[in-house]
């Protein structure tokens, strides 16, 4: 037991850290937001092909690492922190549906495109396939106006889906670092995955994790620079951070935050390691870490006052990705009543009356 | 970052799991499930001396004073193990997790060697003496003076919540010996018996019904020189870092303990059918949701090491632990409903849960208030200016 990172998990985040700082910066992320796709094509390149950000937790033989979630925790919390506008998630979620249920040859095919960033991947939910092709609308793929994959679960399966067999429209999301399209696919031809139930499952649980991790550094990025403001705002002849009504709400920022913290690197733990408790922990992770961030970018705004409100202070890119990640993959409440019933709670309960 | 466990740790864990068995099951049967920290103190005297006698009672602590060395693994699975089988509070908690853990890092060999087995073999029980009626979250107001006289150390003056005081033997008390000083300079740490014409200890009633804590006087209270920890005026350092020692494994005890309460809750919710109420399943899951975290809070604590961004977030605990469990009490007693409110016999007693939300109106209070740790939070951890101070400017 050594609740803590090793050596070489203590580098990685050291790395992707400053990776994130210098490169993904508000003029980038901004620069990325206006063109309607939230995606910087260069630091997305270099983060796939300079660093191996994105095939970190792939088996080597498709070009990855061959490390696991807790990596990938660590990669997501880096670049939550500074709301980089990549397709991070949505290639996540193709890749973790692909290695759990895709075929031997569809995994040789496409996870090498993924994991060098080559084809940037989604992943969404809808629609109806009938005979090898798929019917119907799909709704709220993120980053999908920039994939050139999709994995869809759809009623009948799950399925690989090409860019270029459907009309994929791109919508005019709040969090414009991390915006939706909408696929409409008129018996598009798609392949299905060997098993599909597999592959929804991997990417459920991995992607908990990592929009958990991704909440975690955005809510970190909060607390840092509210604290940095608090500091140097001065109101009444004294810093406003020396104020307890200020202070009290850092301080309960930073309880959250720690929380929030120990619950991503427990989840991704357990999921490493397949413990027992790996599912409530992702369930607890991502419900934890979408309130916290929450809590965490409104207090950001309110204690910046006036001027965290207006488009030219960051604050509103943490509010909305915030947002984004409560609404993502489950809202917090329906992730604790997933923990209710993993703790007995099922809707019968009067029959088991000790 | 590894969470399971070696199998030398997992036969460790079965040694423990065996020996908490044969003891809770045989000869200490009648202790198992205790929670209140004032019941059965003879029984309970009696199980920190078994304890003691197999070297269970201070596992962490060298061999030479009655400990096991045991590694930090190893305290993590006693502490769990101990809270899973129901075993009771420990009535020498303040002995073997605060006294001693700071006699090991302040007293002289002599004193090591003098005190700290009667500890460890569960035969002498501590208490603390820090707060006093002027000295709550002001901690360094202390007025209860001392003074040398002869081979001894003379004290005068109070202490308030003395908790569990009435069982025991030894009280360390904070007494300012350079008379005009003020603040935390001038205090001395001093160890006291308590058996002795000079103190008086009065139990208070507290809002349970219960009297676990007490009021301590000292008038004329002597003990010999050779009983200050660190040097003269050099108390407030070795109160801080007594406090710092809360942060240790006995907080993966705690939380075991939690473990019991909140699976007593949610009992009592499928019993009732409360667990039917969307608003109480939300409720119940986040109790479990943070009830977890301190695990891997605690965890995260003790395989820091030294890092600064680790002893930072562990500021974080108490608050967290504080706040979860006043929750808790409060989502016992909405569980219960009516029911709750109504005590079992003639006497002002209540059940486990009904108590349990009483009691934990105190967990945000003491060791320091909520309010006050969010101001050790935001000025330690975040580095924000201090708030001016009327009494030292």
């Amino acid at each position: 037991m050594r609740f803590s990172f090793s050596d070489e998990q203590a580098m990685i985040a050291e790395t992707v850290r400053s990776f994130f700082a210098e490169q993904a910066t508000s003029e980038r992320t901004r620069a990325a937001m206006e063109t309607a796709h939230g995606h910087d094509a260069e630091l997305w390149r270099s983060a796939a092909q300079e660093l191996g950000l994105v095939g970190l937790a792939l088996p080597e033989e498709y070009g990855g690492s061959g490390l696991g979630q807790i990596e990938s925790a660590i990669v997501a919390e880096a670049a939550g922190h500074q709301v980089a506008a990549l397709p991070l998630l949505s290639t996540a979620l193709a890749v973790r549906a692909l290695v759990a249920g895709g075929t031997a040859d569809q995994r040789a095919h496409w996870l090498p495109k993924l994991a060098s960033g080559e084809v940037i991947g989604s992943y969404g939910e809808g629609g109806r396939i009938d005979g090898g092709r798929l019917h119907g609308r799909i709704d709220h793929v993120p980053h999908g106006a920039v994939a050139e994959l999709f994995v869809i679960a759809a009623d009948g399966g799950v399925a690989l889906l090409s860019r270029d067999a459907a009309v994929v429209t791109p919508c005019t999301s709040m969090d414009q670092t991390r915006p939706y399209a909408r696929i409409d696919a008129d018996g598009a031809a798609v392949e299905l995955l060997a098993d599909g139930p597999a592959a929804i499952d991997a990417a459920m649980r991995a992607g908990w994790i990592a929009l958990a991790a991704d909440a975690l550094g955005g809510a970190q990025a909060c607390l840092d620079r509210t604290v940095a403001y608090a500091k140097e705002r001065v109101q009444f002849g004294r810093a406003i951070g020396s104020f307890q009504a200020i202070k009290h709400r850092l301080a309960d920022m930073m309880v959250e935050i720690e929380q929030t913290r120990s619950a991503v690197y427990w989840a991704a733990c357990a999921a490493d390691e397949g413990a027992p408790d790996a599912l409530l922990a992702a369930h607890a992770a991502k419900a934890l870490a979408a309130d916290t961030y929450r809590f965490c970018a409104g207090n950001m705004i309110q204690l910046h006052g006036g001027i965290g409100f207006t488009w030219e202070h960051d604050a509103h890119l943490f509010f909305k990705r915030a947002q984004s990640d409560a609404t993502l993959l489950g809202t917090p409440e329906w992730h604790r009543e997933r923990i209710a019933v993993l703790v007995g709670l099922d809707g019968t309960c009067l029959d088991e009356a000790a | 970052m590894k969470l399971g466990f070696t199998p030398e740790e997992e036969a460790f864990r079965a040694e423990a799991v065996a020996w908490l068995q044969a003891e809770l099951s045989g000869p200490f049967a009648d202790l198992r499930g205790i929670t209140s920290l004032t019941a059965a103190p003879d029984r309970r005297r009696a199980w920190e001396r078994r304890l003691g006698e197999a070297r269970w009672g201070c596992i962490g602590w060298p061999e030479a004073y009655g400990g096991r060395d045991a590694t930090l693994a190893e305290q993590v699975i006693f502490a769990e193990e101990y809270a899973r089988a129901g075993a009771p509070p420990r009535l020498n908690h303040i002995g073997v997790e605060l006294a001693g853990p700071t006699i090991l890092a302040f007293g002289s060999d002599e004193q090591k060697a003098r005190l700290l087995p009667p500890i460890a073999r569960g035969e002498q029980l501590w208490c603390q003496g820090y707060s006093e009626p002027n000295a709550g979250s002001d901690l360094a107001n202390v007025r209860t003076r001392a003074w040398r006289d002869g081979g001894d150390w003379v004290i005068e003056g109070q202490k308030v919540w003395t908790s569990l005081a009435q069982f025991s033997d030894w009280i360390f008390v904070v007494a300012r010996t350079e008379p005009g000083s003020k603040g935390p300079k001038g205090l001395s740490f001093l160890l006291v018996p308590i058996d002795q014409p000079g103190v008086t200890v009065r139990p208070i009633r507290q809002i349970t019904g219960d009297a676990e804590f007490n009021e301590t006087f000292f008038d004329g209270a002597r003990t010999a020189a050779a009983n200050i920890l660190g040097e003269p005026g050099q108390g407030w350092q070795v109160a801080m870092a007594l406090l710092g020692f809360e942060r240790g494994v006995s907080t993966l005890a705690q939380q075991m303990g939690f473990r019991n309460e909140l699976d007593a809750v949610i009992r009592a919710a499928k019993t009732n059918g409360a667990a039917r109420d969307p608003l109480i399943r939300q409720r119940i899951a986040k109790a479990e949701i943070g009830l977890r975290l301190m695990r891997y809070g605690a965890l995260r604590m003790l395989s820091g090491g030294t890092g600064g961004a680790v002893e930072a977030a562990a500021l974080t605990y108490k608050i967290q632990w504080a706040s979860w469990r006043r929750s808790l009490g409060e989502l016992a007693i909405d569980v219960l409903g009516i029911a709750g409110e109504i005590g079992e016999g003639a006497d002002y007693g209540f059940g486990e849960l009904s108590t349990l939300f009483l009691y934990s109106r105190a967990d945000t209070i003491y060791g320091g208030t909520n309010q006050i740790q969010r101001n050790i939070i935001a000025e330690r951890a975040l580095g924000l200016p201090r708030e001016p101070r009327g009494d030292i400017g």
